[in-house]
């Protein structure tokens, strides 16, 4: 399939530092990408410039293999991490603007809009002032203006962040629910929690470079270590005698009878011939291999990078 | 360009319905009505009247001192021991005490009061003795007052100012009116640029401290959004300079119908009155019939200014002014994050327009020096000098350099403005220094 977005070698320096060295991404199509990296790493100058925001000073970006241009923009939704509306302005009235500007035409915007906040049940604050909402509503509107025009690449800037956890809720499922009906998303976070649960693919940038991508399951099998959990009921010293040198013990806990205890396997040994060896001397009840999550990922990938101080939150 | 329709749309409507803008559009004029109305409301009402006590020891003036309505003179035959000392039994409001060598050199007249007697009594009573000791003085020594009467009459004269023009023509001037025109013209555009400009550099500072910004961003390209802004405050200022204009003639119209024609009415009434009260002695007379002259040569007057190019040049300098400064206004909203900041970035861009204010009431004495010259060639200060300029009379050529220059101005304020805008306006939590201000403008988009 073809990629929505193609970064390359894009690089944004300001006055003082570099934003992005030489970063290139590949976005495919009708997928979830996720953009991570810490503070400061460069993410929003990102997603400033694929918004056409500001512009690199070297790179080149494609949309469905198009050079990205002004007309891309009405193709592209954007919700920016610092988000807001015009306090003193009415919500509906707001919200027909926002999707004028990004090339609807009124009775259509109206007639979208009226269907997303029935579906959002917030129908009834449509002549409403934005200052007389609560901020999860607002959030709500911000999020339906962004979607509204139906963009073929929706980009998110830590869209969980500042909301409540059903707000939240809803928020992943329409971003699924976008998914199936076409759209691509690209979403920056520091949530590894919903990296797991929604990306396809990611890319981890630190300190302006990209220093890993791939998808969400390459790149964890990538980082497996061979480590498993066995709980087994039985005698640990016959229990480590018996799988001998296959594997390596790296921690186990004693409950009376009862053993969890956490291996490496070592060499060639499969996880099968492991428990071949140690079935005649102990009571298996759960094996499972022990994959790194996204965070410990995250955590070990930002720290061989930045070895000796602690990452200082300048900001974006 | 239709994005920028869209901006411009939003950011009038915003503003035109706003409560603030709708007060203030119905009570400008009031307060504009009430500052012409006032004075003469204030002008009709009859001061109280004064009655004073005249103890003329020198018998020259009793019975003789003219009246007015504000004024009356009583010559009661008492010394000025016996007034001075019942004057709190009688309801005089004051002794005049003329002394009996007053002609000899006695110089020294005597007002005694209870109560303050005002500035007005005191002047008329000054004037008067004086004109008629001065009458007396004459008389006395055989001068015909007749002839000095006639020799005053005739040598009344008005300047009439007319400029001759190269081709021949000549075209009556009137001074004062063009004063009027050229301050009022520049005291608009001061107050223009400095009203509308902080309300572009407000609405700045509002998308930017609202982050809606960003949003607004992904979809239109950071100088349509500052141009949008610009023009559409632009026209909520010339909405609301246009209602005023309506109101206020309108108001203007109404009240003089009613209260002015009063005015009108007494002081044809008060006119015919001086005349009676000064027929035999003539001294306050002249003044006040002269004033339906003047009043009608300043229409007179108005006529032969060339309204059509002033008010182009007016609406020109205006919109022209306003965009140049606008601008840099606009620039200033992005540097910041809130009000406090933007002292510092305000000094510069409000030193040339309290500059050229300063320099417009210098420039109304002599419109053609050296300093009204270059003060409205130069773009930050031309809207105002020039405009103060014009209704005197500017050569085309300068006034054709000063416009294309005041062009190039607001272009280059515009594009220097929007280097700034488009980095500013993204970032937050920083005090910005001059420095920085600088680096921008070499950024690249």
């Amino acid at each position: 399939m073809q990629n929505i977005l193609s970064v390359k070698n894009v690089i944004k320096r300001y006055a003082t530092h570099i934003a992005l060295n030489d970063v290139s991404l590949e976005i495919p199509s009708q997928s979830i990408f996720g953009l991570l990296g810490p503070n400061g790493a460069g993410k929003t100058s990102l997603i400033r410039i694929i918004n056409q925001i500001t512009g690199p000073d070297s790179g080149e970006l494609f949309f469905e293999g198009e050079k990205l241009c002004q007309k891309h923009i009405e193709q592209i939704g954007y919700l920016p991490e610092e988000r807001g509306l015009y306090k003193k302005m009415e919500v509906g009235e707001q919200a027909l603007y926002l999707a004028q500007l990004k090339g609807m035409k009124k009775a259509e915007a109206k007639q979208k809009l009226k269907f997303w906040f029935e579906k959002f049940e917030i129908d009834a604050w449509w002549n409403k002032k934005v200052e007389e909402l609560s901020k999860g509503m607002q959030q709500k509107v911000q999020f339906i203006v962004t979607v509204l025009h139906e963009p073929k690449l929706l980009i998110l800037d830590e869209p969980f962040s500042g909301f409540d956890p059903i707000n939240a809720n809803i928020i992943k499922n329409e971003i699924l629910y976008l998914k199936e009906q076409g759209s691509t998303i690209l979403f920056s976070t520091h949530n590894m929690g919903s990296v797991e649960e929604l990306c396809d693919n990611i890319a981890l940038i630190n300190k302006s470079r990209k220093i890993l991508d791939g998808s969400v399951k390459e790149i964890r099998k990538q980082y497996k270590s061979n480590t498993f959990e066995l709980e087994f009921t039985g005698n640990v010293m016959g229990f480590t005698n018996a799988m001998w040198a296959g594997a390596e013990l790296l921690d186990h806990k004693t409950d009376g009878d009862f053993n969890k205890v956490l291996l490496k396997l070592k060499g060639k040994t499969t996880s099968n011939e492991l428990l071949q060896a140690v079935l005649p001397v102990a009571n298996i009840q759960s094996f499972k291999e022990i994959v790194p999550s996204m965070n410990d990922i995250f955590i070990s990938k930002v720290n061989a990078e930045n070895p000796v101080h602690i990452h200082s939150g300048i900001s974006e | 360009m239709n994005k920028i329709l869209l901006i411009i749309k939003r950011e009038y409507l915003s503003r035109v319905k706003k409560k603030s803008f709708i007060i203030m559009t119905i009570l400008g004029p009031l307060l504009m009505a009430g500052i012409m109305v006032v004075p003469i409301w204030l002008s009709m009402q009859k001061p109280d009247r004064q009655n004073i006590e005249v103890i003329d020891e020198s018998y020259l003036f009793k019975g003789l001192i003219p009246e007015k309505a504000f004024i009356h003179f009583d010559y009661p035959e008492v010394t000025f021991e016996q007034a001075q000392e019942g004057f709190y039994d009688t309801d005089y409001d004051a002794i005049l005490y003329i002394p009996h060598n007053i002609l000899e050199g006695g110089k020294t007249l005597k007002l005694f009061y209870k109560k303050q007697l005002g500035i007005a009594t005191e002047e008329y009573v000054d004037n008067t003795i004086s004109k008629m000791m001065n009458d007396v003085l004459l008389t006395k020594n055989k001068v015909d007052l007749s002839i000095i009467r006639e020799a005053a009459e005739h040598s009344k004269i008005i300047v009439i100012t007319e400029e001759l023009e190269s081709t021949g023509k000549s075209k009556k001037t009137n001074t004062g009116l063009y004063m009027a025109i050229g301050l009022g013209g520049g005291i608009l555009i001061y107050m223009f640029i400095f009203l509308y400009g902080v309300q572009v550099m407000r609405g700045v500072m509002e998308e930017k401290t609202n982050r809606i910004v960003e949003v607004i961003l992904s979809s239109v390209k950071p100088f349509q959004l500052m141009m949008g802004k610009i023009i559409g405050v632009a026209l909520v200022g010339l909405t609301q300079f246009l209602l005023w204009v309506i109101l206020t003639t309108t108001l203007y119209g109404v009240a003089s119908v009613t209260i002015l024609k009063n005015v009108e009415m007494k002081q044809i009434q008060q006119n015919e009155e001086v005349v009676k009260v000064g027929a035999d002695l003539n001294y306050t007379k002249m003044k006040k019939i002269q004033e339906p002259n003047i009043i009608s040569k300043v229409f007179d007057d108005f006529k032969n200014v060339d309204i059509l190019t002033i008010t182009f040049c007016f609406l020109f300098y205006f919109l022209a002014g306003y965009l140049m400064y606008a601008a840099l206004f606009a620039a200033v909203g992005s540097a910041v994050d809130n009000e406090a900041d933007t002292q510092q970035f305000m000094v510069p861009i409000t030193i040339p327009l309290v500059l050229s204010f300063l320099v417009a009431q210098n420039v109304i004495q002599d419109p053609q020096s050296t300093m009204a010259f270059w003060f409205s060639i130069v773009p930050l200060t031309s809207p105002i000098v020039m405009m103060v300029r014009l209704p005197f009379g500017v050569p085309f050529w300068e006034v054709a350099l000063s416009m294309s220059l005041l062009v190039v101005g607001f272009v280059f304020t515009t594009w220097l403005a929007a280097r700034i805008y488009r980095t500013g306006i993204l970032l937050y939590g920083k005090k910005v220094t001059w420095r920085e201000l600088g680096k921008w403008l070499f950024y690249k988009g």
